[in-house]
């Protein structure tokens, strides 16, 4: 080929790939992150569940009938009947909401506790030893056996459940916190504002918690599972939320002696459970990889 | 039919945010024993055209199409098992970061041997011998205990060394240097091209070498080409080349070079730069790839992309409209 | 390194003091009299006295702790509120299934989670991959206890190939001894092989980008010893750490796999003792595991030296 001056032009050469197009959005967020996507539909799913409990064809999860004993999934009971005659499907619907609400509370306590643990640990050396000494105690104690022990103490409830959980919890993240705050407390822009006559409390709060925000929501995340999880077996071996109160673990604990006769007792509400618990850390796992995928190698 | 021949070699890369064109339509050859030197700025897709020829670009992201063959075969589409009997064995290659391209946990001697081994049949007792013969070929003193040692038992230009002993351990033909000094000071870098130069002699191999330096391309170097945006854009002998360098953007390059005594000369007091930035590749050019930054580009090179073309002087091939084709041999 | 190993051995005790104190302080965090709590809600008052004295309730809280103490140094760690046997000899009596469980599940989880995390490194973006990622997180969100129900069903049920309970000691014979031991294993791994199987796949994601690994390519190194030799090494820091640090996991799981599987070892012990409210054996208990783990951790900091040759203490 040759220009209109007859200059010789080069041959010109194929393409190799083809561009995708790209999206915007919320589709470009489910191209890239579908299992968060999807995680997070299916918490939502389980929240609606939970709160609408009421309204979804169950009847008191209280309710006994003894005559009705561990019976099948059938047209009347839809999951079935568990040990002593309550509707299975009454009451795994509104296990949920123990879950749900152990779950989340946990993460929001623990991380907040931790970040200000974290936080004064980093940045008053005075007290770093001491909390660094007492979070590697804590640290060492299984969290199941920690929370165990815990429960213990004290009568069996919700929030006792709640609380104990987050004390095994906070020194996980007390350390990631002080992990950060003593990262960024020597960056130079923290000495300026000190220069600057910026008060300590005032350099937390402005410049360090900012930075702390990512890794600390993905660590919530976990936590959330994992309280999810500590809580069932907490339940599971009595220690956990009070018989009264249908919750996933609880159902799973009464459901022992039969299993293996009336599996469904103990299945039905594991799999609700493993499927929440897996849609959190789905969620976590995207988050992760949103925010910072240097992350992956160190949580 | 030349050592290694290289013809319409294409390299893309699929990123998030399009096709990225690293290397586009790129042909060269380099002969038995001479010494081709590759130059262009950071970016312009020097080191993807060398890992493109030893199948070095992982697939999946990445597109690699064209022609490269050694000795007349074909490379590009071998089977992996081929493919790793020559990485090594015909084709040796050293990298820019000594300090990076050595295997920080596995010790030197392991290293060295282990290239041996895998390209020839000797027992680990000759091919130990073997690996202190390079070494110490290499210049590197107490060579014994150094097989031994770890990488970061050893200084920059000692690992440089060690690199280059392991390239050449088992008699290649062709040796790609990528940067080989760019990592290292000055001092070290007279030193280790020195070696080169010595080796070559020894061992016989054709050199491809990359570099942006064109201070080691007058040293070292009898054949040189100019690589900018993905494409080739001039090809001379190196005398040739840095006498009269053809293609604007070479012209540039040359101008950029601080030259010793230059500002006592009252016209030249400033380094003359380029103009403007390297295209974003992920777009499709038509045209001259230089055109945005060409101070004598017309509409013709914006619409029409110049085709490489034997120019007037000796071997002497540019890829610019204006300047004049060499007349045809009568 | 002896130097090192004297120094971490030093702040192992400090941990352990610590440790110590926290659990030993737990009667008193919980409200009303310690000896009411430990009696129970049927106790008499003479019931609740005679624990009183029997626990030396009724001395300082710092007498008592240094008694205990004392006691824990010299191998005696009290004797039990509810079976009336020394602590020592409980704990000693349910060490072998326990060990014995935790053994074959580090064994089983390491050698089934490292090569899966390098294969899944290996193969990273494709299907492969995201299988074995996928498997991971499953095992991260399916409870311990559930994994274990589900294994149980499924290979001591309905295929009958595996028991589903008890223990049988190794003397009696190393088929009978792993036979039991295979499914919990397994359920009490499921946890820590998918931790170990995503950081193994982190690490070694990242030392596969790294420069020497392109060099060793450029060698003509096959795959295999690329994968394996090359870039295991570079990337067993982390991984080793993990190791470690889930031992912690493993002993927090065996309580609730003894209770599945009807094995009769330490977890199951501890968590009787705390349910019963039974202190001597759960301090005792607890910090037989604090230690054994700390003990794992400086192992751990050893094995470090013997895979990265930078690494020296």
């Amino acid at each position: 080929m040759e220009t209109p001056e007859g200059f010789a032009v080069a041959p010109p050469l194929g393409d190799l790939l083809l561009a995708s197009k790209p999206r915007h959005g919320f589709i470009r967020l489910v191209q890239r992150q579908p299992t968060m996507v999807l995680g997070a539909f299916v918490l939502l799913l389980l929240l609606l569940i939970a709160v609408l409990a009421p309204y979804l064809g169950t009847v008191d999860p209280l309710a006994l009938n003894p005559i009705a004993r561990a019976q099948p999934p059938s047209a009347e009971h839809w999951f079935g009947t568990d040990l002593i005659g309550r509707d299975l499907w009454s009451r795994v619907l509104y296990g949920a909401r123990i879950s749900l609400l152990v779950g989340f509370s946990v993460a929001i306590l623990a991380s907040a506790g931790g970040l200000v643990l974290g936080l004064v640990s980093g940045f008053i050396r005075a007290l770093d030893g001491i909390i660094m000494r007492m979070t590697d105690g804590l640290m060492s104690i299984p969290p199941i056996l920690l929370a165990i022990t815990l429960m213990s103490l004290t009568r069996a409830s919700v929030g006792n459940v709640i609380l104990a959980i987050s004390i095994a919890e906070v020194a996980r993240v007390s350390r990631l916190v002080r992990g950060v705050v003593l990262t960024l407390r020597e960056q130079a822009y923290v000495d300026a504002a000190t220069a600057a006559g910026t008060r300590r409390p005032m350099i937390m709060l402005r410049h360090i918690t900012p930075n702390t925000l990512a890794p600390l929501m993905v660590q919530a995340t976990y936590i959330c599972a994992s309280a999810m999880i500590v809580e069932a077996i907490l339940s599971f071996i009595g220690a956990g939320t009070p018989p009264t109160i249908p919750s996933w673990g609880n159902i799973m604990a009464e459901g022992r002696a039969l299993w293996q006769i009336k599996p469904f007792i103990v299945f039905i509400p594991a799999a609700f459970l493993s499927v929440t618990i897996l849609a959190v850390n789905l969620v976590g796992d995207g988050l992760r990889d949103m925010l910072d995928p240097r992350m992956a190698k160190t949580i | 039919m030349a050592l290694l021949e290289v013809e319409n070699l294409q390299t893309h890369f699929r990123t998030a945010d399009g096709v990225n064109r690293a290397v586009d339509g790129v042909s060269f050859e380099v002969n038995e024993g001479e010494t081709l030197a590759i130059v262009g700025e950071s970016g312009c897709g020097k080191s993807v055209t060398a890992n493109s020829i030893l199948g070095l670009i992982p697939q999946p992201p990445g597109a690699v199409g064209g022609s490269v063959r050694l000795q007349g075969r074909e490379l590009l589409g071998l089977p992996e098992r081929e493919m790793r009997a020559i990485r090594g064995g015909e084709i040796g290659m050293i990298f820019q970061e000594p300090m990076t391209s050595l295997n920080p946990v596995l010790s030197v001697g392991y290293q060295l041997v282990e290239a041996i081994r895998l390209h020839q049949r000797l027992s680990k007792g000759v091919a130990e011998k073997l690996a202190i013969e390079m070494l110490n070929l290499v210049g590197i003193a107490e060579a014994t205990r150094r097989m031994t040692e770890h990488p970061h038992q050893l200084s920059g230009g000692m690992r440089q060394r060690v690199m280059i002993a392991i390239a050449l351990s088992c008699n290649p033909k062709v040796l790609i240097a990528d940067e080989p000094t760019t990592a290292l000071d000055v001092t070290i870098q007279a030193q280790i091209l020195d070696l080169m130069r010595n080796l070559k002699e020894r061992v016989g191999a054709a050199i491809m070498l990359i570099t942006h330096d064109l201070g080691i391309v007058a040293e070292v170097a009898q054949r040189v080409m100019v690589m900018y945006a993905g494409r080739k854009v001039e090809e001379a002998s190196v005398e040739e080349l840095f006498r009269a360098p053809l293609h604007p953007y070479t012209q540039g390059l040359l101008g950029a070079v601080p030259k010793l005594g230059s500002s006592a000369d009252a016209q030249t007091t400033r380094l003359s730069e380029i103009p403007g930035t390297v295209p974003n590749l992920k777009e499709r050019i038509s045209g001259c790839v230089f055109a945005t930054r060409c101070p004598r580009a017309t509409d013709t090179c914006r619409a029409y992309a110049p085709a490489l073309e034997r120019k007037t002087g000796a071997g002497h091939f540019a890829a610019c409209h204006y300047v004049p084709r060499a007349e045809k041999a009568a | 390194m002896l130097g090192y190993i004297l120094r971490r051995l030093g702040s192992t005790v400090i941990v352990l003091v610590l440790v110590g104190l926290f659990v030993f302080s737990l009667l008193y965090i919980a409200p009303g009299d310690p000896a009411a709590i430990i009696a129970g809600d049927t106790a008499t008052p003479q019931d609740v006295e005679h624990i009183r004295q029997n626990l030396g309730l009724d001395q300082p809280f710092v007498v008592r702790f240094g008694k205990w103490g004392l006691g824990v140094i010299q191998g005696d760690l009290g004797r039990s509120i509810y079976a009336n046997l020394p602590v020592s000899t409980m704990i000693l009596e349910r060490l072998q299934p326990t060990v014995s469980l935790m053994v074959v599940t580090v064994l089983i989880s390491v050698l089934l989670a490292v090569p899966m995390g390098v294969l899944s490194a290996w193969q990273a973006g494709t299907w492969t991959d995201r299988g074995v990622t996928a498997l991971a997180v499953l095992g991260f969100s399916v409870p311990v206890f559930v994994v274990g129900y589900v294994l149980a069903y499924a290979f001591g049920l309905k295929l009958a190939w595996l028991p589903v309970q008890g223990y049988a000691p190794l003397r009696e014979g190393l088929w009978p001894w792993l036979q039991r031991l295979i499914l919990p294993a397994f359920t009490l791994g499921s946890v820590y092989i998918a931790l170990i199987a995503r950081i193994t796949r982190a690490s070694m994601l990242e030392v596969l980008q790294q420069d020497y690994i392109r060099a060793a390519r450029a060698k003509g190194v096959p795959t295999i010893a690329i994968l394996f030799i090359h870039a295991l090494k570079n990337a067993a820091v982390p991984i080793v750490t993990v190791i470690g640090l889930g031992v912690a996991l493993l002993i927090g799981g065996a309580v609730i796999t003894e209770s599945v599987f009807a094995i009769p070892g330490l977890g199951r012990l501890t968590v009787d003792a705390i349910l019963r409210r039974d202190y001597p054996v759960t301090q005792g208990v607890v910090l037989v595991f604090s230690f054994s783990y700390v003990m794992v951790n400086l192992l751990v900091d050893v094995i470090y030296t013997l895979v990265d040759p930078r690494i020296r203490y």
